[in-house]
């Protein structure tokens, strides 16, 4: 479905992703797992087209998608929940959805997608008139998923979801993206929680320093001496 | 409810020449409502895009030569041999040349300077401002320079044989700069709670977001930029056609300055916000001249607006909306008070 190849990205002379390839197939959860610096986030960037690559190849569905606006590859079907503040604060918890399908003009289809979100995160709806900065943290990466989800994405890039959650809404939010996964959409997930990550999903990548050293499935890479060191703590 | 208090307030607006029975005072409030169609249209940007525009008069004061110039003609010696020769046009085509020649000056700096954001479209703002100030002081041949346009006509719309009305008195002139003041606030009220208004707060707030889920920033940002050059040469056009003389110190920095001043004590990124800041610093130095020397004048007005932004942070507009809201909702209510989205990192 996504098929990534020789991507390189740079911010002006710094290289944050090297020849890096890899490929998703349809209804997988791929990780990518590295720590701070190891170009993960770029790498994401680099799909949705946030950040034009240097060199490479991206391909969605056989189109090549390389160097596409954001826009674009919205439009595609791939849509990104970025890192750090993934919300609207000033803007009501409904127009944060509503801004979600920006691109949409499906009216009955839109609202049919909220009242699906409003039943499946019932404190949506309680607080859909409250200004988004007001909900907990929990709530408000909820909220940046939900929003992901109302463009109806074939494919959906998430960036380090567990960032700055307690501990028990980090596993719930783990649990969120399964469901979504159940639900058929395709899932790309960049996480520092490796343990996590690793028994998620059916493939992942591990980045250092821009390049990927090691790539196999969840099951593989957990019992790898090397990630066990590194990334487990073990 | 609401829509029957805008409409009171309107009427109330409107009915203000027949009982106040004071020309300068009348003249003070026809400036003041100039001033706010340009604080409204600085609002578009600054308010609800966050992008300041520190050359914001130059927009004004194109709409004014464009206005005055296409009503008196002019000619250009292009060479020796040739002159271009355009025929005076009535003021009302003149106004709208005002307005268009405005907002494509708009879409050009937008173009220019929204490649690359942040400081670079305030610096492109300010140089353009001080840019075509020079050019008016400079092109003699069209502009008569520091001797300025004058003899300007003031407002006339005429049904050709039938009926004419010339706008030579205060009266009609108040009138019609609050149909625009009211116009121009209905357009931006329009826009900001539509799909585009969306788009441009969200970009406002969170930029990277914003381009994630889609929006076409650049588009929307130069949009909003047309939208209120437009609306501050319209304000430059009915100043040209009521004082009715035009010069090249129509494009100085504190004119600029006086328009932010108003949109950030009224409330920037609020409806009313322009329009209350517009009349306290409209009106206020015309009351303090009476018993302030000037020196002094320019104090208080200096004073009071470092309190307004020192007390009132957000400006006058949320302030009292708030203190409102937490008014009606009474002690009880005050839980759900967490009114500081500021909590959102």
């Amino acid at each position: 479905m996504l098929k990534v190849e020789g991507l390189t990205c740079a911010y002006g002379k710094v290289t944050a992703v090297r020849d890096l390839s890899m490929e998703v197939r349809e209804g997988e959860l791929v990780t990518l797992i590295g720590a701070n610096g190891a170009g993960k986030t770029s790498t994401l960037k680099a799909i949705s087209g946030v950040l034009a690559p240097a060199e490479g190849r991206i391909e969605f569905d056989g189109d090549d998608i390389t160097g596409a606006s954001a826009r674009a590859v919205l439009q595609k079907g791939i849509a990104h929940c970025p890192e750090g503040r993934r919300i609207f604060p000033y803007m009501t918890v409904r127009e944060n959805l509503e801004l979600g399908c920006f691109l949409r003009s499906d009216r009955d289809g839109i609202s049919e997608d909220m009242q699906h979100i409003f039943d499946r995160f019932p404190i949506l709806q309680e607080r859909s008139s409250q200004a988004a900065g007001t909900l907990s943290g929990g709530e408000q990466q909820m909220l940046a998923i939900s929003r992901a989800l109302m463009s109806r994405p074939r494919l959906i890039l998430f960036d380090e979801p567990s960032l700055g959650l307690a501990p028990n809404l980090v596993e719930r939010t783990f649990e969120i993206i399964e469901q979504i996964r159940a639900d058929g959409v395709t899932v790309v997930m960049v996480e520092q929680n490796a343990l996590a990550a690793l028994e998620l999903c059916d493939h992942s990548y591990v980045l250092e320093s821009g390049e990927v050293t090691l790539s196999g499935s969840g099951s593989q890479l957990l019992k790898n001496k090397k990630v066990q060191k590194a990334y487990l703590g073990g | 409810m609401n829509r029957f208090l805008e409409v009171s307030v309107v009427l109330f607006l409107a009915s203000i020449p027949f009982w106040l029975g004071n020309l300068y005072y009348l003249h003070i409030l026809i400036t003041t409502g100039i001033f706010i169609i340009a604080a409204m249209s600085l609002n578009l940007l600054l308010g609800y895009t966050g992008q300041l525009s520190l050359g914001h008069v130059a927009f004004f004061g194109i709409g004014s030569y464009t206005s005055a110039l296409v009503s008196l003609g002019f000619d250009l010696e292009l060479t020796e041999s040739y002159t271009f020769v355009f025929e005076p046009k009535p003021v009302w085509f003149a106004f709208l040349c005002g307005i268009v020649l405005a907002a494509i000056s708009g879409w050009l700096i937008g173009r220019i300077s929204f490649k690359v954001r942040g400081a670079y479209f305030v610096i492109v703002s300010i140089s353009f401002a001080e840019v075509v100030r020079l050019v008016s002081l400079n092109w003699i041949d069209l502009t008569e320079g520091p001797m300025a346009l004058n003899n300007i006509q003031p407002f006339t719309f005429a049904i050709p044989g039938l009926w004419e009305l010339t706008f030579f008195k205060k009266e009609p002139n108040y009138w019609l700069v609050l149909g625009l003041c009211v116009v121009c606030f209905v357009i931006i009220r329009r826009l900001v709670q539509s799909r585009a208004g969306r788009a441009m707060i969200a970009l406002r707030e969170n930029e990277p977001l914003a381009t994630s889920i889609g929006v076409d920033v650049t588009k929307y940002l130069v949009l909003a930029t047309i939208l209120s050059a437009g609306m501050a040469g319209a304000a430059g056009g009915l100043y040209t056609h009521y004082v009715r003389i035009v010069d090249p110190d129509i494009f100085l920095f504190i004119y600029t300055v006086t328009m932010v001043i108003m949109v950030v004590t009224g409330g920037k990124g609020t409806l009313a916000g322009p329009v209350v800041g517009g009349l306290i610093f409209g009106i206020l130095p015309e009351v303090l001249r009476a018993f302030a020397s000037p020196e002094v004048q320019w104090i208080i007005y200096g004073i009071l607006m470092i309190l307004i932004v020192y007390f009132l942070p957000e400006g006058i507009v949320p302030a009292v909306t708030q203190w409102w809201q937490r008014r009606a909702r009474g002690p009880e209510g005050s839980m759900s008070q967490g009114s500081a989205p500021g909590a959102a990192s």
